[in-house]
Protein backbone atom coordinates (compact mmCIF):
# COMPACT_ATOMS: atom_id res chain seq x y z
CA UNK A 1 0.00 0.00 0.00
CA UNK A 2 1.18 3.52 -1.04
CA UNK A 3 1.82 5.89 2.16
CA UNK A 4 0.20 8.71 0.26
CA UNK A 5 -2.45 9.63 -2.14
CA UNK A 6 -3.52 12.78 -3.60
CA UNK A 7 -7.70 13.24 -4.07
CA UNK A 8 -9.42 16.13 -5.15
CA UNK A 9 -12.18 17.43 -3.62
CA UNK A 10 -14.66 15.81 -6.12
CA UNK A 11 -13.33 12.53 -4.71
CA UNK A 12 -14.46 13.40 -1.16
CA UNK A 13 -17.96 14.09 -2.33
CA UNK A 14 -18.09 10.53 -4.07
CA UNK A 15 -17.05 9.09 -1.25
CA UNK A 16 -20.05 10.50 1.28
CA UNK A 17 -22.05 9.22 -1.37
CA UNK A 18 -20.70 5.49 -1.48
CA UNK A 19 -20.98 5.78 2.45
CA UNK A 20 -24.52 6.85 2.32
CA UNK A 21 -25.76 4.68 -0.26
CA UNK A 22 -24.00 1.89 1.88
CA UNK A 23 -26.39 2.79 5.05
CA UNK A 24 -29.31 3.38 2.50
CA UNK A 25 -28.46 -0.87 1.61
CA UNK A 26 -27.86 -1.37 5.33
CA UNK A 27 -30.46 0.20 6.89
CA UNK A 28 -33.33 -0.25 4.42
CA UNK A 29 -36.49 1.86 6.13
CA UNK A 30 -36.33 3.99 2.53
CA UNK A 31 -36.05 1.52 0.42
CA UNK A 32 -38.03 -1.14 2.53
CA UNK A 33 -41.13 1.11 3.21
CA UNK A 34 -40.44 3.47 0.68
CA UNK A 35 -39.39 0.88 -2.25
CA UNK A 36 -40.97 -2.47 -1.19
CA UNK A 37 -44.65 -1.32 0.54
CA UNK A 38 -45.77 0.21 -2.62
CA UNK A 39 -44.96 -2.33 -5.14
CA UNK A 40 -46.63 -5.26 -2.78
CA UNK A 41 -49.56 -2.67 -2.75
CA UNK A 42 -49.58 -2.33 -6.50
CA UNK A 43 -49.03 -5.91 -6.96
CA UNK A 44 -51.78 -6.97 -4.34
CA UNK A 45 -54.13 -4.24 -5.68
CA UNK A 46 -53.22 -5.22 -9.45
CA UNK A 47 -54.14 -8.59 -8.54
CA UNK A 48 -58.00 -8.64 -7.28
CA UNK A 49 -60.08 -8.34 -10.36
CA UNK A 50 -62.64 -6.59 -8.37
CA UNK A 51 -60.39 -3.30 -8.05
CA UNK A 52 -59.53 -3.50 -11.76
CA UNK A 53 -63.25 -2.83 -12.56
CA UNK A 54 -64.29 0.57 -13.47
CA UNK A 55 -66.89 2.02 -10.84
CA UNK A 56 -69.48 4.18 -11.14
CA UNK A 57 -68.84 5.03 -7.23
CA UNK A 58 -65.42 6.13 -8.63
CA UNK A 59 -66.55 8.43 -11.10
CA UNK A 60 -65.93 5.57 -13.50
CA UNK A 61 -62.63 4.37 -12.46
CA UNK A 62 -60.96 1.30 -11.25
CA UNK A 63 -60.01 1.00 -7.37
CA UNK A 64 -56.24 0.19 -9.21
CA UNK A 65 -56.55 2.96 -11.26
CA UNK A 66 -57.09 5.57 -8.56
CA UNK A 67 -54.54 4.48 -6.04
CA UNK A 68 -51.91 4.17 -8.62
CA UNK A 69 -51.09 8.19 -8.00
CA UNK A 70 -51.12 7.45 -3.79
CA UNK A 71 -48.86 4.43 -4.83
CA UNK A 72 -46.52 7.09 -6.20
CA UNK A 73 -46.88 9.77 -3.48
CA UNK A 74 -46.07 6.81 -0.86
CA UNK A 75 -42.91 6.66 -2.18
CA UNK A 76 -41.96 10.22 -2.43
CA UNK A 77 -43.33 9.97 1.24
CA UNK A 78 -41.39 7.55 2.68
CA UNK A 79 -38.35 9.06 1.48
CA UNK A 80 -39.05 13.10 2.33
CA UNK A 81 -40.24 12.58 5.61
CA UNK A 82 -39.29 9.89 6.96
CA UNK A 83 -35.83 8.44 5.99
CA UNK A 84 -34.20 12.07 4.89
CA UNK A 85 -35.13 14.20 7.93
CA UNK A 86 -34.82 11.07 10.32
CA UNK A 87 -30.90 10.63 8.83
CA UNK A 88 -30.05 14.24 9.22
CA UNK A 89 -31.46 14.79 12.21
CA UNK A 90 -29.36 11.75 13.58
CA UNK A 91 -26.15 12.89 11.95
CA UNK A 92 -26.53 15.94 13.98
CA UNK A 93 -27.93 14.71 17.22
CA UNK A 94 -24.64 12.32 17.41
CA UNK A 95 -22.07 15.03 16.50
CA UNK A 96 -21.42 13.33 12.64
CA UNK A 97 -22.03 16.60 11.25
CA UNK A 98 -20.29 18.92 14.13
CA UNK A 99 -17.61 16.07 13.79
CA UNK A 100 -17.15 17.16 9.83
CA UNK A 101 -17.29 20.77 10.32
CA UNK A 102 -13.73 20.17 11.95
CA UNK A 103 -12.49 18.54 8.57
CA UNK A 104 -11.86 20.77 5.18
CA UNK A 105 -15.23 19.12 3.69
CA UNK A 106 -18.51 21.51 4.58
CA UNK A 107 -21.20 19.08 6.38
CA UNK A 108 -23.19 20.54 3.89
CA UNK A 109 -22.06 18.03 1.71
CA UNK A 110 -23.24 15.36 4.00
CA UNK A 111 -27.17 16.75 3.67
CA UNK A 112 -26.48 17.13 -0.40
CA UNK A 113 -25.42 13.19 -0.58
CA UNK A 114 -29.01 12.53 1.38
CA UNK A 115 -30.61 14.36 -1.04
CA UNK A 116 -29.11 12.98 -3.63
CA UNK A 117 -29.55 9.57 -2.11
CA UNK A 118 -33.01 9.94 -1.36
CA UNK A 119 -34.37 11.23 -4.88
CA UNK A 120 -32.39 8.36 -6.36
CA UNK A 121 -34.19 6.02 -4.41
CA UNK A 122 -37.50 8.11 -5.60
CA UNK A 123 -36.64 7.63 -8.85
CA UNK A 124 -35.82 3.92 -9.11
CA UNK A 125 -39.43 3.35 -6.89
CA UNK A 126 -41.33 5.62 -9.78
CA UNK A 127 -39.70 3.63 -12.71
CA UNK A 128 -40.51 0.49 -11.21
CA UNK A 129 -43.90 1.41 -9.97
CA UNK A 130 -44.94 2.84 -13.22
CA UNK A 131 -43.12 0.05 -15.61
CA UNK A 132 -44.84 -2.96 -12.84
CA UNK A 133 -47.99 -0.96 -13.10
CA UNK A 134 -48.16 -0.88 -17.22
CA UNK A 135 -46.48 -3.70 -18.07
CA UNK A 136 -48.39 -5.98 -15.90
CA UNK A 137 -51.64 -4.95 -14.77
CA UNK A 138 -52.62 -2.92 -17.96
CA UNK A 139 -52.29 0.15 -16.72
CA UNK A 140 -52.94 3.10 -19.18
CA UNK A 141 -49.65 5.17 -20.02
CA UNK A 142 -50.06 8.58 -18.43
CA UNK A 143 -51.91 10.37 -21.25
CA UNK A 144 -50.19 13.96 -20.66
CA UNK A 145 -46.43 12.50 -19.92
CA UNK A 146 -44.68 15.98 -19.27
CA UNK A 147 -47.56 16.76 -17.18
CA UNK A 148 -47.65 13.76 -15.54
CA UNK A 149 -43.66 14.58 -14.97
CA UNK A 150 -44.29 18.10 -14.09
CA UNK A 151 -46.66 16.79 -11.18
CA UNK A 152 -43.88 14.06 -9.96
CA UNK A 153 -41.75 16.32 -9.72
CA UNK A 154 -43.59 19.24 -8.17
CA UNK A 155 -44.78 16.95 -5.41
CA UNK A 156 -41.18 15.86 -5.06
CA UNK A 157 -39.58 18.95 -4.41
CA UNK A 158 -42.73 19.84 -2.49
CA UNK A 159 -42.40 16.89 0.45
CA UNK A 160 -38.54 17.02 0.34
CA UNK A 161 -39.12 20.87 1.29
CA UNK A 162 -41.38 19.68 4.11
CA UNK A 163 -38.57 16.81 4.87
CA UNK A 164 -36.17 19.05 5.33
CA UNK A 165 -37.83 21.40 7.27
CA UNK A 166 -38.80 18.88 9.62
CA UNK A 167 -35.08 18.02 9.82
CA UNK A 168 -34.23 22.11 10.09
CA UNK A 169 -36.36 22.43 13.44
CA UNK A 170 -36.68 18.58 14.90
CA UNK A 171 -33.82 18.36 17.56
CA UNK A 172 -34.23 14.35 18.04
CA UNK A 173 -34.70 11.57 16.13
CA UNK A 174 -37.38 10.02 18.23
CA UNK A 175 -39.33 13.10 17.81
CA UNK A 176 -38.97 12.35 14.39
CA UNK A 177 -39.76 9.50 14.10
CA UNK A 178 -42.85 10.30 15.79
CA UNK A 179 -43.90 13.37 13.76
CA UNK A 180 -43.28 11.77 10.65
CA UNK A 181 -45.22 8.39 11.50
CA UNK A 182 -48.50 10.73 12.21
CA UNK A 183 -47.42 13.40 8.79
CA UNK A 184 -47.20 9.92 7.12
CA UNK A 185 -50.76 8.85 7.87
CA UNK A 186 -52.40 12.07 7.98
CA UNK A 187 -50.93 13.12 4.51
CA UNK A 188 -51.69 9.69 3.13
CA UNK A 189 -55.23 9.64 4.10
CA UNK A 190 -55.71 13.27 2.28
CA UNK A 191 -53.92 11.46 -0.10
CA UNK A 192 -56.63 8.69 -0.49
CA UNK A 193 -54.81 5.53 0.87
CA UNK A 194 -57.92 4.69 2.18
CA UNK A 195 -60.59 6.49 1.01
CA UNK A 196 -60.68 6.95 -2.78
CA UNK A 197 -60.87 11.03 -3.32
CA UNK A 198 -64.19 10.47 -5.50
CA UNK A 199 -66.14 8.92 -1.62
CA UNK A 200 -64.59 11.68 0.14
CA UNK A 201 -67.34 13.91 1.70
CA UNK A 202 -67.03 17.62 0.12
CA UNK A 203 -65.57 19.14 3.26
CA UNK A 204 -62.76 16.51 3.72
CA UNK A 205 -61.88 17.01 0.39
CA UNK A 206 -61.77 20.52 0.07
CA UNK A 207 -59.52 20.24 2.99
CA UNK A 208 -57.84 17.61 0.70
CA UNK A 209 -56.90 19.64 -2.10
CA UNK A 210 -54.99 22.07 -0.32
CA UNK A 211 -52.44 19.25 1.49
CA UNK A 212 -49.63 18.24 -0.79
CA UNK A 213 -50.55 14.95 -1.24
CA UNK A 214 -54.56 15.94 -1.88
CA UNK A 215 -53.22 18.33 -4.75
CA UNK A 216 -50.48 15.60 -5.70
CA UNK A 217 -53.18 13.04 -6.28
CA UNK A 218 -55.26 15.32 -8.17
CA UNK A 219 -52.22 16.56 -10.43
CA UNK A 220 -51.09 12.95 -11.20
CA UNK A 221 -54.53 11.62 -11.94
CA UNK A 222 -55.59 14.60 -14.30
CA UNK A 223 -52.22 14.23 -15.73
CA UNK A 224 -52.83 10.73 -16.51
CA UNK A 225 -56.08 11.03 -17.95
CA UNK A 226 -54.66 13.50 -20.33
CA UNK A 227 -55.77 17.13 -18.78
CA UNK A 228 -53.37 19.49 -17.70
CA UNK A 229 -53.01 19.61 -13.73
CA UNK A 230 -55.62 21.77 -12.28
CA UNK A 231 -53.98 25.50 -11.24
CA UNK A 232 -54.41 25.17 -8.15
CA UNK A 233 -52.95 21.75 -7.65
CA UNK A 234 -49.62 23.20 -8.82
CA UNK A 235 -49.81 25.99 -7.44
CA UNK A 236 -50.37 24.13 -3.97
CA UNK A 237 -47.56 22.12 -4.54
CA UNK A 238 -44.87 24.97 -5.97
CA UNK A 239 -46.35 26.90 -2.87
CA UNK A 240 -45.03 24.22 -0.41
CA UNK A 241 -42.03 23.90 -2.04
CA UNK A 242 -41.07 27.56 -1.58
CA UNK A 243 -42.31 27.94 1.45
CA UNK A 244 -40.95 24.95 3.31
CA UNK A 245 -38.15 25.66 0.99
CA UNK A 246 -37.54 28.90 2.93
CA UNK A 247 -37.99 27.88 6.52
CA UNK A 248 -35.14 25.12 5.82
CA UNK A 249 -32.75 27.92 4.77
CA UNK A 250 -33.88 30.18 7.56
CA UNK A 251 -33.88 27.62 10.65
CA UNK A 252 -30.92 24.98 9.51
CA UNK A 253 -28.59 24.80 12.37
CA UNK A 254 -25.17 22.47 11.78
CA UNK A 255 -25.61 21.57 15.45
CA UNK B 1 12.39 19.04 25.07
CA UNK B 2 11.00 22.11 23.08
CA UNK B 3 12.50 21.61 20.04
CA UNK B 4 12.33 24.76 18.09
CA UNK B 5 11.03 28.08 20.20
CA UNK B 6 11.54 30.68 17.65
CA UNK B 7 8.48 29.82 15.79
CA UNK B 8 5.23 30.40 17.25
CA UNK B 9 2.03 28.02 16.02
CA UNK B 10 -0.61 28.92 17.85
CA UNK B 11 -1.62 32.96 19.43
CA UNK B 12 -4.30 33.05 21.83
CA UNK B 13 -5.03 36.49 23.12
CA UNK B 14 -7.55 37.73 25.38
CA UNK B 15 -10.39 35.09 24.43
CA UNK B 16 -13.18 35.06 26.20
CA UNK B 17 -16.94 32.99 25.40
CA UNK B 18 -19.89 33.32 27.05
CA UNK B 19 -23.24 31.39 27.55
CA UNK B 20 -26.07 33.52 28.38
CA UNK B 21 -24.74 35.39 31.84
CA UNK B 22 -22.26 32.83 32.25
CA UNK B 23 -18.87 33.52 31.55
CA UNK B 24 -17.22 30.12 29.87
CA UNK B 25 -14.21 31.68 28.87
CA UNK B 26 -13.10 34.91 31.37
CA UNK B 27 -9.40 35.56 29.82
CA UNK B 28 -7.13 33.20 28.21
CA UNK B 29 -4.00 34.09 26.57
CA UNK B 30 -1.46 31.94 25.55
CA UNK B 31 1.18 30.92 22.84
CA UNK B 32 1.90 27.37 21.65
CA UNK B 33 5.44 27.35 20.02
CA UNK B 34 6.18 24.85 16.34
CA UNK B 35 6.31 20.98 17.74
CA UNK B 36 5.82 21.41 21.19
CA UNK B 37 3.21 19.21 23.30
CA UNK B 38 0.86 21.82 25.06
CA UNK B 39 -1.34 20.73 27.79
CA UNK B 40 -4.07 22.58 29.66
CA UNK B 41 -5.49 20.76 32.48
CA UNK B 42 -8.51 21.74 34.26
CA UNK B 43 -11.24 20.55 36.49
CA UNK B 44 -14.58 20.50 34.53
CA UNK B 45 -16.33 23.51 33.49
CA UNK B 46 -12.99 25.27 33.49
CA UNK B 47 -13.47 26.51 30.57
CA UNK B 48 -10.72 24.05 28.81
CA UNK B 49 -13.16 22.54 25.57
CA UNK B 50 -15.04 26.02 25.40
CA UNK B 51 -11.42 27.64 24.49
CA UNK B 52 -10.82 24.36 21.86
CA UNK B 53 -13.98 24.52 20.44
CA UNK B 54 -12.85 28.03 19.73
CA UNK B 55 -9.69 27.44 18.93
CA UNK B 56 -11.27 25.24 16.18
CA UNK B 57 -13.72 27.16 15.28
CA UNK B 58 -16.94 25.40 16.20
CA UNK B 59 -17.55 28.37 18.29
CA UNK B 60 -17.68 32.18 17.58
CA UNK B 61 -15.55 33.90 20.48
CA UNK B 62 -17.13 37.10 22.22
CA UNK B 63 -13.63 38.66 22.67
CA UNK B 64 -10.19 38.27 22.06
CA UNK B 65 -8.22 36.73 18.72
CA UNK B 66 -7.24 33.41 17.76
CA UNK B 67 -4.09 32.36 14.95
CA UNK B 68 -3.27 29.30 14.41
CA UNK B 69 -0.18 29.31 11.33
CA UNK B 70 -1.49 32.31 10.18
CA UNK B 71 -4.84 31.09 9.98
CA UNK B 72 -8.43 32.89 11.78
CA UNK B 73 -11.12 29.99 12.68
CA UNK B 74 -14.18 31.53 11.70
CA UNK B 75 -12.55 33.72 8.83
CA UNK B 76 -10.15 31.08 7.21
CA UNK B 77 -12.39 27.54 8.19
CA UNK B 78 -11.66 25.36 5.39
CA UNK B 79 -7.97 26.21 4.83
CA UNK B 80 -7.39 25.73 8.51
CA UNK B 81 -8.97 22.67 8.61
CA UNK B 82 -6.56 21.51 6.00
CA UNK B 83 -3.92 21.48 8.41
CA UNK B 84 -5.06 21.11 11.96
CA UNK B 85 -6.54 17.42 12.75
CA UNK B 86 -9.14 17.70 15.85
CA UNK B 87 -10.52 14.85 18.07
CA UNK B 88 -13.71 16.24 19.72
CA UNK B 89 -15.29 14.37 22.84
CA UNK B 90 -18.19 12.90 22.75
CA UNK B 91 -18.42 12.15 18.34
CA UNK B 92 -19.58 9.43 17.05
CA UNK B 93 -20.19 7.59 13.63
CA UNK B 94 -22.33 5.39 11.55
CA UNK B 95 -23.33 2.30 13.41
CA UNK B 96 -23.28 0.67 10.30
CA UNK B 97 -20.36 1.38 8.68
CA UNK B 98 -17.04 -0.06 8.79
CA UNK B 99 -14.19 1.14 9.94
CA UNK B 100 -11.97 0.86 7.11
CA UNK B 101 -15.01 3.02 5.05
CA UNK B 102 -15.01 5.41 7.27
CA UNK B 103 -11.32 5.78 7.66
CA UNK B 104 -11.60 5.52 3.98
CA UNK B 105 -13.71 8.60 3.04
CA UNK B 106 -12.13 11.02 6.14
CA UNK B 107 -8.36 9.96 3.59
CA UNK B 108 -10.20 11.50 0.53
CA UNK B 109 -10.95 15.12 2.78
CA UNK B 110 -6.63 15.61 2.56
CA UNK B 111 -4.35 16.50 0.18
CA UNK B 112 -1.84 14.22 1.82
CA UNK B 113 -3.90 11.69 4.02
CA UNK B 114 -1.21 8.90 6.27
CA UNK B 115 -1.81 5.10 5.72
CA UNK B 116 -4.93 4.26 7.43
CA UNK B 117 -3.50 0.67 8.03
CA UNK B 118 -0.60 1.59 9.66
CA UNK B 119 -2.39 4.39 11.81
CA UNK B 120 -4.60 1.43 13.23
CA UNK B 121 -2.28 -0.70 13.88
CA UNK B 122 0.01 1.93 15.69
CA UNK B 123 -3.37 2.84 17.87
CA UNK B 124 -4.06 -1.30 18.19
CA UNK B 125 -7.33 -1.59 16.61
CA UNK B 126 -6.13 -2.50 12.98
CA UNK B 127 -7.93 -6.08 13.84
CA UNK B 128 -11.20 -4.04 13.54
CA UNK B 129 -11.10 -2.47 10.09
CA UNK B 130 -13.86 -4.93 8.49
CA UNK B 131 -15.65 -4.42 11.53
CA UNK B 132 -18.83 -2.34 11.90
CA UNK B 133 -18.37 1.08 13.78
CA UNK B 134 -21.04 0.06 16.09
CA UNK B 135 -19.13 -3.40 17.33
CA UNK B 136 -16.37 -1.26 18.36
CA UNK B 137 -15.74 -1.00 22.50
CA UNK B 138 -15.61 2.60 23.73
CA UNK B 139 -11.78 2.35 23.99
CA UNK B 140 -11.59 1.31 20.42
CA UNK B 141 -13.98 4.01 19.62
CA UNK B 142 -11.89 6.99 21.21
CA UNK B 143 -8.62 5.40 19.44
CA UNK B 144 -10.41 5.76 16.32
CA UNK B 145 -11.02 9.03 16.90
CA UNK B 146 -7.56 9.99 17.67
CA UNK B 147 -7.10 8.47 14.26
CA UNK B 148 -9.09 10.69 12.27
CA UNK B 149 -7.75 13.58 13.95
CA UNK B 150 -4.22 12.58 12.81
CA UNK B 151 -5.19 10.78 9.17
CA UNK B 152 -4.79 14.23 7.23
CA UNK B 153 -1.07 14.45 8.61
CA UNK B 154 -1.67 17.86 9.86
CA UNK B 155 0.27 20.38 11.06
CA UNK B 156 -1.34 20.77 14.36
CA UNK B 157 -3.57 18.11 15.80
CA UNK B 158 -5.96 19.29 19.07
CA UNK B 159 -6.90 16.61 21.18
CA UNK B 160 -9.85 16.47 23.54
CA UNK B 161 -9.28 13.89 26.37
CA UNK B 162 -8.10 11.56 24.06
CA UNK B 163 -7.35 8.60 26.52
CA UNK B 164 -10.71 9.01 28.44
CA UNK B 165 -11.77 5.69 28.68
CA UNK B 166 -8.66 3.34 27.45
CA UNK B 167 -7.00 0.71 29.50
CA UNK B 168 -3.60 1.14 30.54
CA UNK B 169 -2.11 -0.34 27.68
CA UNK B 170 -4.55 1.40 24.96
CA UNK B 171 -3.10 4.70 26.90
CA UNK B 172 0.68 3.93 26.54
CA UNK B 173 -0.04 2.94 23.24
CA UNK B 174 -1.50 6.64 22.63
CA UNK B 175 1.02 8.16 23.82
CA UNK B 176 3.92 6.75 21.74
CA UNK B 177 1.61 7.19 18.61
CA UNK B 178 1.57 11.30 20.04
CA UNK B 179 5.24 11.42 20.84
CA UNK B 180 6.10 10.01 17.49
CA UNK B 181 3.48 12.25 15.55
CA UNK B 182 5.04 15.21 17.57
CA UNK B 183 8.86 14.07 16.42
CA UNK B 184 7.17 14.81 12.76
CA UNK B 185 6.87 18.39 13.71
CA UNK B 186 3.55 18.11 14.47
CA UNK B 187 2.62 20.96 17.00
CA UNK B 188 -0.11 19.68 19.50
CA UNK B 189 -2.63 20.79 22.18
CA UNK B 190 -3.71 18.34 24.68
CA UNK B 191 -6.83 18.66 27.17
CA UNK B 192 -6.65 15.93 29.79
CA UNK B 193 -7.46 15.02 32.95
CA UNK B 194 -4.79 13.03 33.98
CA UNK B 195 -1.73 14.15 35.65
CA UNK B 196 0.18 11.08 34.21
CA UNK B 197 -0.55 12.30 30.88
CA UNK B 198 0.34 15.71 31.54
CA UNK B 199 3.68 14.95 33.24
CA UNK B 200 4.68 12.71 30.29
CA UNK B 201 4.28 14.24 27.39
CA UNK B 202 3.26 18.01 27.56
CA UNK B 203 6.46 20.02 27.72
CA UNK B 204 4.23 23.36 29.04
CA UNK B 205 0.54 22.87 30.79
CA UNK B 206 -1.59 25.96 31.21
CA UNK B 207 -3.57 24.94 34.53
CA UNK B 208 -7.08 26.30 33.53
CA UNK B 209 -10.22 27.54 36.39
CA UNK B 210 -13.03 29.27 36.04
CA UNK B 211 -11.92 30.16 32.46
CA UNK B 212 -8.29 31.36 33.46
CA UNK B 213 -5.36 30.49 33.34
CA UNK B 214 -4.11 30.32 36.96
CA UNK B 215 -0.69 28.98 36.29
CA UNK B 216 1.44 27.73 32.79
CA UNK B 217 4.66 26.43 32.83
CA UNK B 218 6.67 22.82 32.53
CA UNK B 219 4.76 20.29 34.30
CA UNK B 220 8.23 20.17 36.45
CA UNK B 221 8.37 23.79 37.08
CA UNK B 222 4.72 24.03 38.09
CA UNK B 223 5.25 21.50 40.33
CA UNK B 224 7.98 22.77 41.82
CA UNK B 225 6.91 26.53 41.67
CA UNK B 226 3.76 25.96 43.34
CA UNK B 227 4.66 23.77 45.83
CA UNK B 228 8.23 24.56 47.09
CA UNK B 229 9.45 21.82 45.28
CA UNK B 230 11.03 18.55 46.31
CA UNK B 231 11.71 17.25 49.45
CA UNK B 232 14.25 14.24 51.22
CA UNK B 233 14.45 12.26 54.58
CA UNK B 234 16.99 10.46 55.67
CA UNK B 235 19.13 8.71 58.36
CA UNK B 236 22.82 10.34 59.13
CA UNK B 237 25.17 7.68 59.68
CA UNK B 238 26.48 10.25 62.53
CA UNK B 239 25.32 13.81 63.91
CA UNK B 240 26.57 16.65 62.00
CA UNK B 241 26.67 20.35 61.31
CA UNK B 242 23.37 21.54 59.80
CA UNK B 243 25.42 24.78 58.26
CA UNK B 244 27.12 22.14 55.54
CA UNK B 245 23.68 21.91 53.87
CA UNK B 246 21.93 25.23 55.13
CA UNK B 247 24.78 26.62 53.02
CA UNK B 248 24.00 25.09 49.92
CA UNK B 249 22.13 26.82 47.57
CA UNK B 250 18.80 23.84 46.63
CA UNK B 251 18.20 23.71 50.51
CA UNK B 252 15.43 25.36 51.59
CA UNK B 253 14.52 24.31 55.37
CA UNK B 254 15.40 21.47 57.33
CA UNK B 255 13.86 19.90 59.97
CA UNK B 256 14.31 16.93 62.48
CA UNK B 257 12.06 14.45 62.91
CA UNK B 258 13.44 11.93 65.62
CA UNK B 259 16.14 10.95 64.40
CA UNK B 260 16.09 11.69 60.75
CA UNK B 261 16.50 14.60 59.00
CA UNK B 262 13.89 16.23 56.59
CA UNK B 263 15.22 19.02 53.95
CA UNK B 264 13.04 20.43 51.66
CA UNK B 265 14.67 22.10 48.86
CA UNK B 266 14.92 22.68 44.95
CA UNK B 267 16.68 21.56 41.61
CA UNK B 268 19.26 18.84 42.27
CA UNK B 269 18.45 18.62 45.93
CA UNK B 270 19.09 14.86 46.80
CA UNK B 271 22.08 15.02 44.91
CA UNK B 272 23.41 18.33 46.34
CA UNK B 273 22.90 16.97 50.00
CA UNK B 274 24.32 13.18 49.47
CA UNK B 275 27.55 14.49 47.77
CA UNK B 276 27.89 17.09 51.01
CA UNK B 277 27.40 14.71 53.19
CA UNK B 278 29.90 12.03 52.27
CA UNK B 279 32.51 15.22 51.29
CA UNK B 280 32.24 15.21 55.44
CA UNK B 281 32.32 11.55 55.83
CA UNK B 282 28.75 11.28 56.86
CA UNK B 283 26.66 8.48 55.20
CA UNK B 284 22.77 9.23 54.11
CA UNK B 285 20.85 6.00 54.81
CA UNK B 286 17.46 4.93 54.80
CA UNK B 287 16.93 7.90 51.83
CA UNK B 288 13.39 8.77 50.93
CA UNK B 289 13.17 11.50 48.27
CA UNK B 290 9.98 13.08 47.13
CA UNK B 291 9.20 15.05 44.43
CA UNK B 292 6.14 17.65 43.96
CA UNK B 293 3.54 16.49 41.29
CA UNK B 294 1.33 17.99 38.88
CA UNK B 295 -1.20 16.89 41.31
CA UNK B 296 -0.17 18.84 44.31
CA UNK B 297 0.29 21.87 42.03
CA UNK B 298 -3.34 22.06 41.11
CA UNK B 299 -4.85 20.92 44.38
CA UNK B 300 -2.74 23.82 46.05
CA UNK B 301 -3.46 26.48 43.22
CA UNK B 302 -7.48 25.39 42.90
CA UNK B 303 -8.50 24.20 46.56
CA UNK B 304 -9.48 20.78 44.90
CA UNK B 305 -8.80 17.32 43.22
CA UNK B 306 -9.11 17.06 39.95
CA UNK B 307 -10.89 14.52 39.63
CA UNK B 308 -13.75 15.68 42.48
CA UNK B 309 -15.97 17.61 40.25
CA UNK B 310 -19.05 16.30 38.66
CA UNK B 311 -18.97 15.95 34.71
CA UNK B 312 -19.88 19.02 32.77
Amino acid sequence: MSDTRIETQGSAFGKILLNESRLAWRIPIGIGIGLGLPLILLIVFGSIPAMRQASSDLDGFSYFALSFPTLIVMTVMTLSIMALPRNLIKYRETGILRRLSVTPVPPSWLLAAQIVINLAIVVVGFVLLTAAGVAAFGLELPKNFPAFLLSVILTVTALFAVGLFMAAVIRNDAVAQGIGGLLFFALMFFGGIWLPRPMMPVVLLNISNWTPLGASVVAIQTAMQGTFPSLQSILVLIAYTLVFGYLTVRYFKWE
Amino acid sequence: MIKNTSTIAITVSHLKKTYGNVNAVEDVSFEVNEGEIFGMLGPNGAGKTTTVECITGLRHPDGGAISLLGFDPQADREALHLVVGVQLQFSTFSDKLKVSEILDMYQSFYPNPVNSVELAQALGFSEKLGSYYKTLSGGQKQRMSVALALIGRPKIAVLDEMTTGLDPQARLDTWELIEKTRERGTTIILVTHYMEEAERLCDRVALIDQGRIIALDTPYGLAEKVTGGKQVLFLPSKPFDEGLLTALPEVKTIEHQGKRIKVEGSGQLVNAVILTLAKNGIEALDIQSEGATLEDAFVRLTGRHIHEEPRD
